[in-house]
């Protein structure tokens, strides 16, 4: 019983310890020639990714069937994360550029 | 199916009259600014001509990024070749691809509808094809001005983005 009990306490200082509130970050991902560098980045829910367009040309940020970031030339764009999973993502103007944001929880 | 073949048949044509025009001798840089930048008005062109005729969405939206992708290439071309002073030297080459374009011009012309928008896009897939095998075998190699080559390389890239993504807007066509 008491056993127990102390396994309960521990389980939920354990959990505070991971529900404790980290920095959310903000991950840069440059474009440069047509080419997200880095062209995978891992992030936590939470976070931000900012893509950086050192291109003339518009580009997007693209995940088939989800979000979608316009960049347009010169400019940058944010995107928070909001849900864990690992996401592909592709420019819809130029799909021969690919990139990969995993998200954990 | 008279389209597609005919579009085949155009850029085999100018794939042979391209290199059969400049026989083994590769193309000067100042040749290879001209075919270059022609390449890219002639895309413009057809752009404009889908802009005004296509009443779909996605291919008006395609024909919208390869105006815009071609114009701004073509404006740091022109930034070069004037930075090099390089004046962009008229050829064979240039020739036959503003001859072909102009005959697709005016058959594209004659149709309206889903049956344009499909000889459109088929037609950006060839077109597309045939300029990158360019680059690829013929311009980038004979290129020597390393900028002209870096920019060339960099073109090559973004063509290859657009011939993929006319690919995309082809198969969500039929």
């Amino acid at each position: 019983m008491f056993a127990s009990r102390a396994a309960i306490v521990l389980l939920s200082v354990g959990a505070a310890g991971i529900a404790a509130p980290s920095q959310a970050e903000t991950i840069l991902v440059a474009i440069d020639r047509l080419v997200y560098s880095p062209a995978e980045v891992d992030a936590r829910v939470g976070d931000e990714i900012e893509w950086i367009n050192k291109d003339v040309l518009v580009h997007t940020a693209t995940v088939k069937g989800g979000a979608e970031v316009l960049l347009p030339a010169k400019k940058s764009g944010r995107l928070v994360l909001k849900e864990a999973g690992s996401f592909d993502y592709t420019c819809r103007y130029h799909p021969n550029m690919k990139g990969r944001v995993t998200v954990r929880p | 199916m008279t389209i597609r073949l005919t579009t085949a048949a155009t850029a085999i044509a100018l794939l042979i009259g391209a290199s059969g025009a400049l026989g083994n001798d590769k193309p000067t840089d100042p040749q290879i600014a001209h075919i270059a930048y022609t390449a890219g008005l002639l895309d413009i062109e057809a752009a404009k001509q889908a802009i005004a005729t296509s009443k779909n969405k996605t291919v008006v939206e395609f024909a919208e990024s390869m105006l815009r992708d071609h114009e701004t290439v073509n404006t740091q071309a022109l930034d070069l070749v004037k930075k090099l002073n390089v004046t962009p030297e008229d050829n064979d080459t240039s020739k036959s691809l503003s001859q072909a374009a102009e005959s697709k011009r005016q058959e594209l012309a004659k149709l309206e509808g889903a049956a344009f928008d499909k000889a459109y896009i088929e037609q950006e897939v060839a077109y597309h094809k045939q300029v990158n095998g360019a680059l690829e075998t013929l311009l980038i190699p004979s290129a020597q001005n390393a900028e002209l080559k870096s920019l060339l390389e960099t073109g090559l890239k973004l063509f290859r983005g657009h011939q993929q993504h006319a690919e995309h807007v082809a198969a969500e066509l039929k």
